[in-house]
């Protein structure tokens, strides 16, 4: 008798388990991820020139911490990113609801216009904001901080809720609609069948959407290198002239904290997610 | 279970034939911890058209895709013509399937699935035109060649499933629940369709059902499955009048199950003593168990008469058995008319339920008993199968 | 089902202004203002007369730039095209792995498009330029080719020559690829992971082997999802900035380089917006192509 603990014989369509696709899919891994270990690793690396291992330092952390204009420009992205995320929920749910809820003369061109954000290059969008603030809507200079980030914020806004609506109307699409019928068939008036029914449905699609919203934000350079000034300069904007200027341990240490919070934010997005999913499934 | 002595209480199973067409030699699949599939033997003749009948989970569907190469086995090996299969992928093998889902191509022409087959085998284009029309026509699709599946009903997807499969003159034609997608009406014609159609081509044919009454009429024979074990394997009738345990009495048809003692046990006659029947059951057979040990007795509800019972009226008299066995008082509790035949719940001395069909064979017939009516019930004594398991 | 405006328009009114509005000031208003200046002339400094000249769209069509146009579209379709071969087995793979090593291996696969394009950009230039990781593994397989050479009696190899792997066309290609793979590997992972398997079976039971079966079954069946995939590739890697910016060379300039020069160097603004609007309607041809496919593909199915 054979033994149980042998490996069996893949079935025919476990693809994952024979080796060339198994090859391919590890050596797509090591190409997405090699850069950015390394990166991580040598941002540790005590030696200016960056090639060899010299011994572990945490000299350019320090070095990154205590550059004003880095953590400035760090604050900036996140604070930029915070209230993105805020207006762009709350217009992309509004968005997705208008969408997914009504029948109104125009909807087509309204439905084509709120995919355009999406779709036209970046460059493009980033071109067209900055003659909107440069000649016909020009923020006005030398506000104090945080408004003088306004003109950024809301050229990511612009780019950002659609994505917000596009999440949240995909979500309302698995919506039953018996259960609004059955909420005022209860006794529940239009306004508190949407706070009770509605909105906690469209709850997981909300997080997905924040989540992305707050990424596309952190994220963007092509806008906002044409939105920004010299006193509103973002973390991106800011490692892209230090990367200009040399590649230096600092820029990796900067990049490792960045990536750090990225993937912080990305497995607390997915876990609320995932908390919203068990409790439906167990609903 | 090993019967040294087979008696009427379990049939021997079919005679084993020497060169069966597949042969499955101790089959156990696990899908991590889970066994899906317990060492399970079993041969299959050439020409039967041969069901695997069991609850869903039960390994039917993991034993008929092992055989198509879709899984494979944990332990065990699987023959087709007396040689193991386990080295050839699915397409080398010589059998092929017809799909619970159907599984035709929707980019294809209903003539391209049909030839999608003999294209993989190379088989020359005009033969391959008048083997799929003979297909077509086979499955009663001549003319539909050119449709394409989504102008198809269900029914005539079916078909083209069959048709596909077929036209590749396999050794072995596996078919998973194939009527369970289908409506009441198209079921019943599809049941015997498929007989017909197996008689006409004369290839083996492999079903797994989940349903009982689909087993029975269309299979020459039936295996039972529970949880991975292979339970009984037998003709329908055996199955349904011989059940082996009390899985497939339960499972196959209706049926009283009672608890009991067996009292007496010779070669040509038994009795058991159930708790919740007044009367002993007698039977004219032996069943081949210790005495005092227990057992169930399983007792059909169209083998149990009924008879009105007024006041003072005497107990009918069963001739086949002794005077007091075989027969109990009961009342008659609910009453469920069917049409062709009416089932009746009988509240039992002690207050155990027994069910009952009476075919109405006069249109009065239904008017006979009535709610709360004393009745006495009665049965033959080659009527109950006895359990020992 | 859908409700009527005018059955609640209060509350429609509500819903509605916020994002049209947003949309409309923030969004279409600026990109109109642009359209506007593709027809405009430079003036001055810094005034812009609109002269309704079409002289900007005719300069955008002169070889030099029709070359760039050219180039952009090859270096954009080579990307996608590399992004397909790589993206198609890596999502059958994850398609048809165990549950639990499915969702990490999509997690893999999706968190490098969290991370800041910049960050990712930079991490290639430092692995692949000539003081680089590749270069050093190379320099170290090479200094021991040559050791081994000297040892069983050969001449040695002589020093190691750096490759050059940055600053030309490759690079900008094998950057484009490594940002956008996840573009293409979560549309197609998402078409095959929805199809159905005992198609497949199907197709393996009739006699067909694997790449028969892929080519012939799950291709056609996943098409949609193959053209959404090379869409969502090709448009960002058209109208790429970054890349071509830091790991091209000279002559790696891509379209949205251009651009980018008409608007902060050469100060021409409306030949930079021109040359916007031809890129966005290179955009739209795409995205039309792929809407026909997709309902050729519907109606077929």
């Amino acid at each position: 008798m054979a033994s149980p603990f042998k490996r069996e014989k893949p079935g025919p369509l476990e693809y994952m388990r024979q080796w060339p696709l198994r090859l391919i899919v590890g050596s797509t891994l090591v190409f997405l991820y090699l850069p950015l270990i390394t990166l991580m690793v040598f941002s540790f690396n005590d030696s200016r020139r960056n090639i060899v291992w010299q011994g572990f330092t945490f000299k350019y952390y320090e070095k990154a911490l205590t550059n004003d204009s880095l953590i400035q420009a760090f604050v900036n992205s996140l604070t930029i990113a915070f209230f993105c995320t805020i207006i762009s929920v709350i217009l992309g749910a509004l968005a997705a609801v208008m969408l997914w809820r009504f029948r109104f003369p125009g909807k087509t061109a309204v439905e084509g216009s709120m995919a355009l954000p999406i779709v036209v290059p970046e460059i493009c969008m980033g071109v067209a904001m900055l003659v909107f603030f440069a000649r016909v809507f020009p923020w006005p200079t030398g506000l104090p901080w945080p408004l003088n980030l306004g003109a950024i914020t809301i050229a990511h806004i612009s780019f950002a809720f659609p994505f917000v609506a596009t999440v949240v109307r995909a979500r309302l699409s698995s919506f039953n609609r018996e259960l609004e019928e059955a909420a005022k068939d209860l006794g529940a008036s239009e306004w508190r069948t949407f706070w009770d029914v509605l909105v906690p449905h469209m709850k997981p699609g909300l997080i997905a959407g924040a989540l992305l919203a707050f990424t596309l934000s952190l994220d963007d350079f092509v806008i906002t290198f044409f939105t920004a000034g010299p006193d509103t300069v973002t973390f991106p904007v800011k490692v892209y002239s230090m990367l200009r200027f040399a590649v230096t341990p600092e820029v990796n240490a900067a990049s490792t904290i960045l990536i750090v919070v990225t993937v912080v934010l990305t497995a607390v997005g997915l876990h609320l997610q995932n908390q919203n999913n068990s409790k439906e499934s167990k609903a | 279970m090993t019967d040294a002595s087979p008696t009427q209480a379990t049939k021997p199973n079919t005679v084993v034939k020497p060169n069966p067409i597949i042969s499955f030699e101790k089959i156990t699949k696990r899908f991590g911890k889970t066994v899906a599939v317990d060492n399970v033997s079993l041969q299959i003749q050439e020409g039967e058209f041969f069901a695997l009948l069991g609850p869903s989970g039960c390994g039917k569907t993991t034993l008929l895709r092992m055989l198509a190469g879709f899984e494979t086995p944990s332990e065990g090996r699987i023959l087709i013509d007396g040689k193991d299969i386990a080295p050839l992928p699915p397409n080398k093998r010589p059998v092929n399937m017809v799909f619970q889902s159907y599984a035709v191509f929707p980019h294809m022409k209903v003539s391209e699935n049909v030839a999608y087959g003999l294209k993989m085998d190379g088989v020359a284009g005009s033969e391959i035109k008048t083997r799929v029309a003979e297909a077509l026509e086979l499955v009663k699709l001549d003319g539909y060649g050119d449709r394409m599946p989504d102008q198809l009903s269900g029914g005539q997807r079916q078909r083209v499933a069959l048709a596909r499969a077929l036209v590749k003159r396999p050794r072995v034609l596996l078919l998973d629940e194939p009527l369970s997608a289908l409506d009441a009406k198209l079921r019943d014609q599809m049941r015997s369709e498929l007989t017909s159609l197996q008689e006409k081509v004369g290839i083996t044919f492999i079903m797994v059902t989940h349903d009982q009454d689909e087993a029975l009429a269309i299979a020459t024979r039936c295996a039972v499955m529970n949880r991975g074990v292979l339970t009984q394997v037998a003709t329908p009738a055996d199955l349904y009048e011989f059940p082996n345990s009390r899985f497939v009495a339960d499972f196959v048809g209706s049926v009283n199950m009672f608890e009991g003692v067996l009292e007496k046990d010779e070669p040509n006659e038994a009795q058991v003593r159930c708790a919740e029947i007044a009367a002993p059951v007698y039977l004219d057979h032996g069943v081949t168990g210790a005495r005092g040990s227990t057992v169930w007795v399983a007792l059909r509800p169209e083998k149990i008469e009924m008879h009105k019972r007024g006041e003072g009226s005497e107990a009918p008299k069963m001739e086949d058995a002794p005077a007091g066995a075989n027969v109990v008082p009961g009342t008659i509790r609910d009453i469920v008319y069917l049409g062709s035949e009416t089932i009746f719940e009988i509240e039992l001395e002690g207050g155990r339920r027994v069910k009952t069909f009476r075919s109405n064979l006069t249109r009065y017939d239904q008017e006979d008993f009535t709610w709360d009516e004393p009745v006495w019930l009665a049965w033959h004594a080659c009527s109950p199968a006895v359990l020992l398991s | 089902m859908e409700q009527s405006w005018k059955q609640a328009k209060a509350a429609f009114a509500a819903i509605a202004v916020p994002p049209v509005a947003w949309l409309v000031l923030f969004f279409l208003v600026p990109l109109a203002v642009i359209w506007a200046y593709t027809f405009g002339e430079n003036v001055g400094p810094t005034t812009i007369d609109f002269t309704g000249t079409f002289a900007n769209y005719a300069r955008a069509l002169e070889p030099l730039y029709l070359d760039i146009f050219g180039k952009s579209l090859i270096i954009a379709g080579l990307t996608t095209l590399l992004c397909l071969i790589v993206g198609f087995p890596v999502a059958l793979a994850i398609a048809f792995a165990g549950p639990k090593l499915k969702s990490w291996l999509l997690l893999a696969i999706m968190l490098p498009f969290w991370t800041n394009l910049l960050i990712r950009t930079f991490a290639l230039i430092a692995v692949l330029r000539e003081q680089g990781y590749v270069n050093f593994a190379l320099e170290w397989l090479w200094n021991n080719a040559s050791g081994f050479m000297t040892l069983i009696g050969l001449q040695p190899l002589g020093d190691y020559e750096p490759l050059t792997l940055l600053y030309n066309n490759t690079a900008v290609v094998v950057g484009l690829v490594y940002v956008h793979l996840p573009f293409m590997v979560l549309p197609l992972y998402s078409a095959l992971d929805r199809m159905d398997r005992s198609l497949m079976e199907a197709s393996l039971d009739l006699g067909a082997g694997h790449m028969r079966t892929i080519w012939s079954v799950v291709v056609p069946l996943a098409a949609p999802g193959i053209a959404s995939g090379i869409l969502i590739t090709f448009i960002p890697a058209l109208g790429a900035y970054l890349t071509p910016d830091l790991l091209g060379g000279t002559d790696s300039q891509m379209i949205a380089n251009v651009i980018e020069r008409q608007f902060k160097r050469a100060n021409d603004w409306p030949f930079g917006a021109a040359l916007s609007f031809l890129l966005m309607y290179l955009t739209f041809i795409a995205i039309a192509a792929q809407a026909f496919i997709q309902r050729k593909a519907e109606r077929r199915g």
